[in-house]
């Protein structure tokens, strides 16, 4: 990193310092099992026996998630994510975190970009103390971490409310429980880069309260906040500048009010099959 | 992080961001010194990263192996009956019904020593086929080092072999089996057998993780590995009575499977004797350990960047 001196950081205070670049990415899936015939024994066998290995012969098909997305993001901002359903919001966020491989282009992140979320890492059957255990170190904490933030993340979900809940399994939560434990969870790190993806929307209205609470918190630890919700109004609250992404296009990226009220009108249009120009 | 510095020429400039074109932006990326991200890190970073993570990886074993009970009635006692009830079937198979004993003496220790031993090998490298490809929820959503998901596996497995042999001293004892110094054997033993698992299951998890139809196909190539690895019988007695070519004999006892379940009789039971064993028997058990670990765990972090496309 010789390229980088450090005065660079230092030559006006409010110069702004990029914290993500994406340069023209690319998303694509790739679903096995897809090929003509659909998932028939001797289809497969067919596509097996034919000479071509193109990957459409073979049965692969490529979904492409998001197309040629460039955008800075800078230290200090809190940037939504809009869009319909299926237009590549999700996939960006991971392949921001470096979860996902990008098939073209490049995302520059400083530090680690983490997703808000240890879902995946918990397992149902077992209590939601070890899940808090689990989760954490999951995420990179250390052992004395979680066990000096264990109280906190317990009270802040309020599992133990109606009674001694984080000794039983997970399995057995109501599903706002769980929602609340593994938001509380994920909540308990501080992120360099923080993507949050819809975690606002769990749980019952003073939840919610609280869990806005510590997204604020979060957002001043953080160097860079990046949101995903269909709630305009948590995006309002939260973000000043807002990138709207439809199938898989960045079709806007501006202050919140202005791209909102672009996409309020967009959504709002009678129905008629949504077309991107 | 000098992924940075290379950088190749953007093919295709991307014009949605008006204010500036590709290069810009690459530039910019460079000067401020980001990296590229989810980028594979050097051999070393990954090791320490991977150092780092190991209370990640025995938790998650640990976890794993609990809740494969947590519904049952009996709970963990299934731990200890489950292999039990494993030897009792192969007993009644293989001792029983089809009389593969041959003149091996303590047949039941020598059978179910066997059986336990390699179900270790089998059970980490089954895991393993499926550790990325089966886990894909966890490594979109949350960043840790992926070799700690094959290594976690083993490390369940090590867990669920721990239980089994406690079993297997019931067992021996019952069989009057003296316990001697020898025992202490099992330690190394065990340790190079874990080693070679953990590489084998790296190289099954980035060939899993690429074409899942390999898990498939795992359950017959490990059958057949069974059946050459002399779980129920013994090769020492084969080689010498029926005159095999000094080829399969070689092959059959240098099998690394083979030799860590040897190594494993030779060590509990003492009417195996030392003889039995094939000549170099620890190096070859070192070597296999230090080949497949190594290798296994260098061919998986080749692929690190590429596991979680769908």
């Amino acid at each position: 990193m010789a390229e980088n001196p450090n005065n660079i950081q230092d030559e006006t205070p409010d110069e702004q310092i990029p914290t993500v670049v994406a340069n023209g990415v690319d998303i694509v899936y790739r679903v096995n099992g897809t090929g003509a015939g659909r998932g028939t024994a001797t289809a497969a066998l067919n596509r097996m026996m034919r000479r071509e290995r193109s990957e459409k012969a073979a049965g692969v098909r490529k979904v492409h998630a998001v197309r040629n997305v460039s955008f800075v993001a800078y230290r200090g901002e809190a940037i939504g994510l809009i869009g319909t359903n299926g237009s590549g919001k999700s996939t960006l966020l991971k392949a921001v975190a470096g979860l996902l491989p990008v098939e073209n282009g490049h995302i520059y992140t400083d530090g680690q970009p983490s997703l808000l979320g240890v879902n995946a890492a918990l397992m149902g059957d077992l209590t939601g103390e070890r899940n808090v255990y689990l989760g954490g170190l999951a995420m990179g904490m250390s052992r004395e971490q979680i066990k000096e933030r264990y109280q906190g993340i317990v009270d802040f979900s309020g599992i133990n409310e109606k009674g001694d809940f984080i000794t039983l399994p997970m399995r057995t939560y109501s599903s706002g429980m769980g929602a609340r434990l593994r938001f509380s969870i994920a909540a308990a790190k501080d992120h360099d880069v923080l993507l949050i993806d819809e975690a606002l929307a769990t749980g019952d209205r003073s939840f919610q309260q609280r869990s806005e609470e510590r997204i604020r918190e979060l957002r001043q630890h953080a160097g860079t906040v990046f949101l995903v919700s269909h709630n305009n109004k948590s995006i309002r609250d939260t973000c000043d500048r807002v990138l709207w992404l439809e199938r898989g296009e960045l079709r806007m990226d501006g202050p919140t009010d202005d791209v909102l009220k672009e996409y309020e009108a967009f959504t709002n249009r009678p129905a008629k099959p949504a077309r991107v120009a | 992080m000098s992924q940075v510095l290379h950088t190749p020429p953007q093919s295709t400039p991307p014009p949605s961001r008006v204010t500036q074109a590709g290069d810009d932006l690459t530039a910019l990326a460079v000067r401020y010194g980001l990296s590229v991200s989810g980028a594979r890190p050097t051999l070393r970073t990954y090791v320490s990263q991977l150092w780092a993570r190991r209370h990640f990886i025995t938790s998650f074993a640990t976890a794993k192996l609990t809740a494969q009970y947590s519904q049952a009635k009996l709970g963990q006692i299934w731990q200890v009956m489950t292999p039990l009830l494993n030897a009792a079937v192969y007993y009644f198979i293989f001792g029983v019904l089809l009389g593969t004993k041959h003149g091996v003496p303590d047949y039941i220790p020598f059978l179910v020593t066997g059986v336990f031993i390699w179900t270790f090998t089998q059970s980490s490298i089954m895991a393993g086929t499926r550790a990325i490809a089966g886990n894909l929820g966890l490594v979109r959503a949350l960043h840790f080092p992926r070799a700690a998901l094959p290594i976690s596996f083993c490390v369940q497995q090590l867990q669920q072999l721990l239980f089994s042999m406690a079993a297997l001293i019931v067992i021996l004892l019952c069989f009057g089996i003296p316990v001697t110094a020898s025992w202490l054997l099992v330690i190394p033993a065990l340790a190079l057998q874990f080693v070679f698992n953990a590489g084998v299951s790296m190289v099954m998890a980035r060939m899993g993780a690429s074409t899942p139809d390999i898990a498939q196909l795992m359950p017959f190539v490990l059958r057949t590995w069974m059946y050459v690895s002399g779980v129920m019988w013994s090769i020492d007695k084969l080689s010498t009575k029926d005159h095999l070519p000094r080829v399969v004999s070689v092959l059959l006892e240098t099998n690394p499977a083979a030799i860590y379940i040897d190594l494993m009789r030779f060590a509990l039971i003492d009417s195996y004797h030392a003889g039995q064993l094939p000549a170099h028997v620890w190096p070859i058990a070192a070597g296999w350990a230090l080949v497949a670990g190594v290798g296994g765990f260098i061919y998986f972090w080749k692929a690190e960047e590429t596991y979680g496309r769908g």
